[in-house]
């Protein structure tokens, strides 16, 4: 079975898109409301008829893989299939059509809707309270990072560093960055935490450790406790990246491993659509001793009204306008309702019986570090396709050939050539076969065939470095460049 | 719950026998039962449970709305939703594979063609969170860029929004520093700014329009007031269809809200934070930035591109830790801008500044109000002020089933009984009758 790629002349939009003079009639200080000062002399956007702009996008759209178009194996990234019926929520004007600044009397739905949210995400967390207000994941870190700063400088401590392990995300170090904190890295063992190198990076100095578990190569970090136990007595609190809480739902929960702060991707684990690179949403739960310092508003529950409260005068105040991305909240709520508890259980059950499964039938092919049994992904290393005169990145790329999307590669940094799987949940037996088939009919392929892939996507691989080197973000930088190029006539 | 067959079988391949013999490796100290969450139920259950729940909430349609204070209520054509609704932009990641994601980064680079210019910036970058956020990202960056420890802020700006700016700050040693506004024309008091600029002071914040409504008159001043200081300005980025380009006024940086092009209000989010810069800034920058290429056979063709700045390369040395941002956001406002184009927006622009006129105009007329309370000309938003409090104002409007507009006594005292009202080409004839004959049946 052969994927082709849709292969569509879609000129940019601009292209030909002349200066002209405004039309006819058309005012810009709309009846001297504007003083002409303030009036541009020009606006340089197309002017297209409906007819051809949808067919533009469309066109477009074509060019384009989601996750309706087949298996995006994308490690850590959970790309799970989002079921429409939480899209559909969305549009609805009772979700669409309300002002963030409205009354709280008049917004008794959604405040109901989130509050019910962050109690579900409370107990699959297994914490005490969760703020819904972070916008991304990184988001969450970055919101969590300034929790561990407020708890410290409560009490009268200021702290200096943040410790990972070499497998994190790199969110991690960098939203530690941001809120000001040295930021120390420390080397797997087996890749796990290595716990007797982080008795020793531990000290007075130590904010937090921030980790995820199972972590980036999909093993569960069985001395959590231990870890736990390590930063505790230290003073110092335990942050979980919630990355990869696909793997665990039911099973076990950041705050039963001893975390003091965790963060939800909710466009991974809780099915919401990731929209190319966003919107996504990032809640943030705390145990109970940390509640005080999370963002305001919180939302409070007297009886049946819901309220909002502004006074926490130990809270870290806001980390976004409003209340966050409201729209992924409602989609997380419709689906976490339509699952159930069962229903979530059964989806990490899914999640890892399928990564297993994968795992299981690849690793003849590639080299497996780290021992066997994993949780919801897997990380192959690629060196095998060296002998070939292959890298991991012409095996990706070839993939796309075949109607798959690539996993993460070159990630986590530990493993060479790295080839990261996560299947999901919501992929069927017959998939995951087609997968693994279309894995080993590459390796038997003709090495040319795989180093000049992909052949069947709408373009062939990229020149990134000139992107980098000619710096063309936007057609007005374009049209610059080639009026600088060209020699005048 | 039971293993399907199919799971049965999966796993005896594997040699094991039961779903638990996968979480072995889970300790059992740290093992949990389950989830104490109610049952899940079918879509059709799902849909009457959410309709029972939202029921309570009140719409703009229901009841006319003059809020806006950053989020807006506009028209959003059917093609634009369409487009943007395409599952195969809204299910894909991020662009990590281009030759199998041309149409999203295509979609993403017209995105920030668009946005480039409608600011007259050569450089904007595939989205931010929303305008706070690009806000405090602006304040780090601007840091970068010249060193200082203090930066400017207007009092003329959301207060949430310097909130969050304020935390941004907070982690790279930085401490906002509020500059005035002129009582009379709502724009920077260029005093106030001349006296807080010092070698310690990285940049500037301003806004047109402003947090009142109100459009700036005195760039000029401003720009020159700042020196080598880096100039941000805020914009509603469907004013700039009328309005003068930040870039033509020297702005360094330029930040702006665009879920005015074709996303709802959503109770404020997800929205679409604009950032752009002047090109000699472009490796101090946050956020993903789609550029232009080519593939092997030389085909047109895109990419992101100057990753190195980004947080999985750089980990704590990036210049931001954003990751997921507002992809599916920005290509739906590029849809948005293609489905109206430069008339249609021009329309839309227009006639939101013909119904502020109206409005105001209408609202002055009515004794014991005064509106707009500043002199300076406004795009769609304009501060109204009272005899009596802007709370009893707005419980009374509520009573009439309006939300009036956004009351600014807690965080503008010096402004007295003051409220913020927006008005979008969505408000007919009959919403501002409404709100006319509400207002004067207050005593």
């Amino acid at each position: 079975m052969r994927y082709h790629q849709a292969v569509h002349d879609v000129p940019v939009l601009f292209e030909g898109c002349d200066r002209p003079e405004p039309a006819p009639g058309f005012d810009p200080t709309v009846g001297g409301a504007i003083p002409r000062e303030l009036v541009r002399d020009e606006l340089r956007i197309p002017d297209l008829h409906e007819r051809d702009a949808v067919k533009h996008f469309v066109n477009l759209s074509q060019m384009n893989f989601g996750v309706d178009n087949g298996l995006y194996p994308l490690g850590s990234c959970t790309m799970k299939y989002n079921p429409k019926v939480c899209d559909d929520l969305v549009s609805w004007p009772s979700v669409a059509n309300i002002h963030p600044l409205q009354h709280p009397s008049t917004i008794q739905g959604a405040l109901r809707m989130m509050y019910e949210l962050e109690r579900m995400l409370c107990e699959v967390g297994g914490v005490d309270a969760v703020t819904l207000q972070p916008a991304a994941g990184a988001h969450g870190e970055y919101t969590g990072v300034h929790l561990v700063r407020a708890y410290h400088a409560s009490r009268g401590e200021t702290r200096t560093e943040i410790i990972l392990p070499d497998t994190a995300h790199g969110t991690n170090p960098a939203s530690a960055a941001m809120v000001g904190y040295d930021v120390l890295e420390i080397p797997s063992k087996e890749g796990c935490v290595d716990v007797e190198a982080l008795k020793a990076a531990v000290s007075k100095d130590t904010a937090a450790f921030m980790l995820t578990n199972p972590n980036t190569l999909g093993l569960f970090e069985k001395d959590v406790r231990e870890v736990a136990g390590v930063l505790h007595d230290a003073g110092a609190l335990l942050y979980y990246d919630g990355a990869n809480l696909n793997a665990i739902m039911g099973k076990t929960s950041p705050g039963k491993m001893d975390f003091d702060i965790v963060h939800f991707n909710l466009h991974k684990t809780f099915a919401t659509p990731h929209g190319g690179g966003g919107p996504g949403a990032g809640p943030v739960g705390v145990k109970a001793f940390l509640e005080e310092f999370l963002p305001v508003p919180r939302i409070m529950k007297a009886g049946d009204s819901y309220a909002l409260d502004y006074d926490r005068p130990r809270s870290i105040g806001k980390v976004r306008a409003h209340f966050g991305n409201f729209g992924v909240l409602a989609r997380a709520y419709a689906y976490m309702r339509m699952q159930g508890g069962d229903g979530l259980t059964a989806v990490s059950e899914n999640a890892v019986l399928n990564a297993n499964y994968l795992r299981h039938h690849l690793s003849r092919d590639f080299e497996l570090p780290y021992g066997q049994l994993r949780k919801h992904e897997f990380v192959l290393s690629g060196r095998p396709l060296k002998a070939k005169g292959l890298r991991t990145l012409d095996f990706a790329k070839r993939l796309l050939d075949y109607g798959f999307h690539a996993p993460t590669v070159y990630f986590p940094l530990i493993v060479e050539e790295a080839l990261m799987i996560e299947p999901t949940e919501t992929e069927s037996r017959d998939t995951l076969d087609a997968f693994v088939d279309a894995c080993r009919a590459i390796l038997a392929e003709d090495p040319e065939t795989v180093r000049s892939a992909p052949h069947n996507t709408s373009v062939r691989r990229l020149d990134e470095a000139r992107a980098a080197r000619d710096m063309v973000f936007s057609w007005r930088a374009h049209e610059k460049k080639m009026a600088n190029g060209l020699p005048k006539s | 719950m039971g293993l399907s067959k199919c799971s049965l079988e999966m796993l005896q391949e594997m040699g094991l026998k039961s779903v638990e013999d996968l979480f072995a490796d889970i300790p059992k100290e740290v093992r949990t039962g389950g989830l104490r969450l109610p049952k899940g139920m079918s879509e059709l259950e799902l849909r009457r449970e959410l309709e029972a729940v939202l029921s309570a909430n009140r719409t703009a349609d229901s009841h006319p709305c003059f809020l806006g204070a950053g989020i807006y209520n506009h028209f959003i054509p059917a093609a634009a939703r369409a487009i943007a609704g395409r599952s195969e932009f809204v299910t894909s990641y991020t662009p990590y594979q281009p030759e199998i994601s041309q149409g999203m980064l295509q979609g993403l680079f017209e995105y920030q063609s668009y946005m480039a210019e409608l600011t007259a910036m050569d450089v904007v970058n595939s989205s931010m969170y929303d305008a706070s956020t690009a806000l405090g990202e602006a304040v780090l960056m601007a840091g970068r860029i010249n060193g200082g420890k203090r930066f400017l802020v207007s009092r003329a700006v959301s207060p949430e929004k310097v909130q969050v700016a304020r935390l941004y700050a907070m982690g790279a040693g930085i401490e906002l520093v509020e500059v005035g506004y002129d009582r009379a024309t709502g724009g920077v008091d260029l005093a106030d700014l001349a006296s807080k600029l010092g070698p310690d002071v990285s940049g500037f914040y301003f806004e047109t329009p402003n947090f009142f409504g109100v459009l700036e008159r005195r760039w000029k001043e401003v720009r020159e007031a700042l020196g080598q200081k880096v100039m941000v300005v805020g914009v509603n980025p469907m004013s700039l269809a009328l309005l003068k380009p930040p870039g033509e006024m020297g702005a360094d940086i330029v930040i702006g809200e665009a879920q005015v092009f074709g996303a709802p209000m959503s109770l404020g989010g997800p929205t679409v934070g604009v950032f752009a810069c002047k090109s000699e800034h472009v490796r101090k920058m946050p956020g993903r930035i789609i550029g232009m290429t080519a593939d092997l056979d030389g085909r047109t063709a895109f990419c992101m591109t100057l990753q190195t700045r980004e947080q999985h390369i750089r980990r704590s040395k990036a210049t931001s830790n954003i990751c997921s941002n507002e992809a599916l956001l920005a290509l739906g406002a590029a849809a948005y801008l293609a489905v109206v184009g430069r008339s249609g927006l021009r329309e839309v622009a227009s006639q939101n500044v013909r119904n502020m006129r109206e409005l105001s105009s209408r609202i002055s007329k009515i004794p014991g109000f005064r509106a707009p309370h500043f002199s300076s000309p406004h795009f769609n938003e304009f501060v109204v002020s009272s005899d009596v409090s802007a709370e009893k104002v707005d419980a009374a409007l509520l009573s009439k089933g309006v939300q009036g507009g956004l009351v600014l006594t807690r965080h503008f005292p010096e402004l007295g009984n003051s409220s913020l009202y927006a008005t979008t080409e969505m408000h007919t004839r009959r919403h501002h009758d409404m709100l006319v004959e509400a207002l004067e049946g207050i005593r």
